[in-house]
């Protein structure tokens, strides 16, 4: 198990307002799975993302992190967390704009403290299995945005993290980028790294092996194959079109059996 | 670290005219201190230099008359102050500072010297030691100078020097001449000149005051033995001491008059000691001089500061909007695993660099203002480089100090908040 959370409980305090974001929320994934998270706007699917990848902290709950309890990190090991275990990929790209792609797959490593030479030579290696060894010395504003997608997957993998969480990681491109970003996460998943994605996208989440649906801050569905829920998918939406918003917890739950 | 600081230039670069725009109070007030500063240092040196002289390391100690410095010939030598004799110089001479040391004594001829028709007037004739022209850097021009049997015989010897004998044997060889001083004869054996003269600057009237001794005149010079045959009188002895160094000046003065106090027996009617030797301490008379005008400075200085200051609150400004403008790469950097130290440093150093290049630039226009200055007012320039490392710094201080606040604001930072911040 390289996570598992018990019993999460994440809740905002909007003025006077206590705003229940994530609710009750129990999941185990294992070293190696590649799992897409789906949901509404405001399901809570960021915050579980957050969450996951130790940028915000639960309410209430225990977090397990490659069998260690991590909830009651402080700032100092959750970024040395952040740094050595999990890789970010984000909508868009979040690349640093006057620095050449190298010095942008430096940076994690630059904050794990790795001598300068070395640091060159992973991040050429890093670059090199995106298929960017050409583009080294280029400044992001020079790359096309699936480029700088996969600058961003270099970055988040230069250290050599278990898990790799990306949001919405083909958000910001068009759909033959977006292909290639998957083939790129497929090739890591074959590697053995473990795939956690944001995707709002049926077409995205077809690649993972596992589907988990939050809605209202619950885990409304988890299945594991992948055509069956794309098969509910695509059920979904012709349901959609004659009834918009029909209460899909319920029609989740049958296909889920 | 050489990370950071590589990044910060980058920064700074990227957005040129803010940056400039920034640091211009830093500069300004880096510029206007070390221009302050460097005049003053201009001005210092030169009355050190003036007061002190080029590094001869002579002090005068003089008989004093309670404030006053005694007075040749109104008296007779006072009983209870001692001739000093061979065995108090080497008493002299065993103070650790002090490298050789001169006795003599002298007074104006009011008769003047005379030969033929030529007057040398107001002439001071000085009646010296062995040591004398060695201690006082004098050469022999032509001739010779005292032997000891000119000591032991009161020979009516004397020796003059280069202005004295042009005054009074134009260009003819003054050797063996005779001379008539106070209605005696005296026989001229040489000539000597005083090498490396030292000439004080002097740019107006105060300066002449202030440097200038009477002894343009001419002097001469007789030996000690001789100089009461001379005037009918003893007087007592005044003594120079040449000190090791600039810096040991005061105390070998200071330690020179305790010894000759210590033979002084003379006690006045009402139990106090009325003479009493006393070094001409020259330092500390430049140092009160300098006091003067560092005074002065000093306010200009504060008020360049408050440049400074508000120079720093401009930098405050400039690095808040700097961290809001960059929320969204400090929420990444977080993800990415940086830690809140890694933040404030890369803040903190941005902030340093900005002020030390200003700093750096402010000492730049400074020397250049410096130097204007002493052009237009004709005020001497010395650039102290004690004063341009602690600006330097000083300004490094102040971006740390003032960066402060923005950078931990920057390193508190939510990563979710501020990767969400568009």
């Amino acid at each position: 198990m390289i996570l598992e959370l018990k019993s999460i409980y994440k809740a905002y305090v909007q003025g006077n307002m206590y705003v229940p974001v994530l609710k009750d929320i129990n999941l185990s994934i294992e070293e190696g799975e590649y799992v897409a998270i789906m949901g509404p706007s405001g399901s809570g699917k960021s915050t579980l993302m957050n969450i996951i990848g130790c940028l915000d902290k639960a309410s209430s709950g225990t977090y397990l992190l490659d069998e260690e309890d991590i909830s009651n990190y402080k700032d100092k090991e959750l970024s040395y967390i952040r740094n050595k275990s999990i890789g970010f990929v984000f909508q868009t790209f979040n690349l640093l704009p006057r620095q050449s792609a190298l010095d942008n797959v430096a940076l994690p490593l630059q904050y794990a403290g790795v001598p300068k030479k070395k640091r060159k030579e992973m991040c050429l290696e890093a670059l090199d299995m995106v298929g960017l060894s050409d583009r080294v010395d280029f400044k992001p504003t020079q790359l096309s945005g699936g480029q700088k997608q996969r600058v961003a997957i270099a970055r988040a993998m230069v250290n050599g993290p278990k898990i790799l969480l990306a949001d919405e990681p083909t958000g910001a491109l068009d759909s033959k980028s977006g292909v290639q970003i998957m083939g790129l996460f497929k090739s890591l998943h074959e590697q053995g790294v473990t795939i956690i994605m944001i995707t709002h996208s049926d077409e995205i989440a077809a690649y993972a092996d596992r589907v988990i649906r939050l809605v209202d801050g619950q885990i409304i569905s988890d299945t594991d194959n992948p055509e069956v829920a794309i098969k509910y998918q695509e059920s979904l939406k012709s349901e959609n079109e004659e009834n918009s918003e029909e209460s899909p917890a319920q029609v989740d739950e049958e296909v889920a059996e | 670290m050489f990370e950071n600081i590589r990044l910060s230039f980058q920064g700074i670069w990227s957005h040129k005219m803010r940056s400039f725009l920034t640091m211009l109070g830093i500069i300004i007030g880096i510029a206007a201190i070390i221009a302050i500063v460097s005049t003053i240092k201009g001005t210092n040196d030169q009355i050190k230099e003036n007061l002190v002289g080029s590094g001869d390391n002579l002090v005068d100690v003089n008989l004093h008359t309670n404030e006053w410095q005694y007075m040749s010939g109104n008296d007779m030598t006072p009983e209870g102050v001692p001739m000093i004799d061979d065995l108090i110089k080497e008493e002299i001479l065993a103070i650790d500072e002090v490298e050789a040391v001169s006795a003599y004594r002298y007074g104006y001829s009011m008769s003047g010297v005379r030969y033929k028709e030529n007057l040398l007037d107001g002439a001071m004739i000085y009646g010296i030691d062995d040591d004398y022209f060695s201690v006082n850097g004098y050469i022999v021009n032509k001739g010779r100078l005292f032997g000891e049997n000119d000591y032991e015989n009161e020979s009516k010897f004397v020796i003059i020097d280069t202005v004295a004998a042009k005054t009074l044997f134009g260009n003819e060889n003054p050797i063996s001449k005779s001379v008539e001083i106070n209605s005696d004869v005296y026989v001229v054996v040489g000539v000597v000149e005083q090498v490396d003269t030292f000439q004080p600057v002097i740019e107006d009237v105060n300066d002449w005051y202030t440097y200038y001794y009477d002894d343009a005149a001419g002097k001469v010079f007789v030996p000690h033995t001789t100089w009461p045959l001379m005037f009918y009188f003893d007087e007592p002895y005044h003594v120079v001491v040449k000190a090791k160094s600039t810096d040991d000046m005061t105390n070998a003065g200071k330690k020179t008059a305790e010894i000759l106090n210590s033979y002084i027996t003379y006690v006045d009617m009402e139990g106090n000691q009325p003479y009493k030797y006393k070094s001409e301490d020259l330092l500390e008379k430049a140092k009160a001089m300098m006091d003067i005008s560092a005074s002065t400075s000093k306010q200009l200085i504060w008020i360049a500061s408050i440049s400074l200051l508000v120079g720093g609150i401009g930098v405050m400004n400039i690095m808040l909007v700097s961290v809001t403008e960059r929320t969204k790469e400090i929420g990444l950097k977080k993800a990415l695993g940086a830690r809140k130290r890694a933040i404030l440093a890369q803040f903190l150093t941005e902030a340093a660099v900005l002020t030390s290049l200003g700093g750096i630039l402010g000492v730049g226009a400074g020397i250049g203002l410096a130097y204007l200055i002493s052009d237009i007012a004709a005020v001497p320039v010395a650039i102290s480089g004690v004063a341009i490392i602690i600006s330097v710094a000083f300004s490094m201080v102040i971006g740390v100090l003032f960066g402060l606040l923005p950078s931990v604001k920057a390193a508190n930072m939510n990563p979710i908040d501020a990767l969400r911040h568009e």
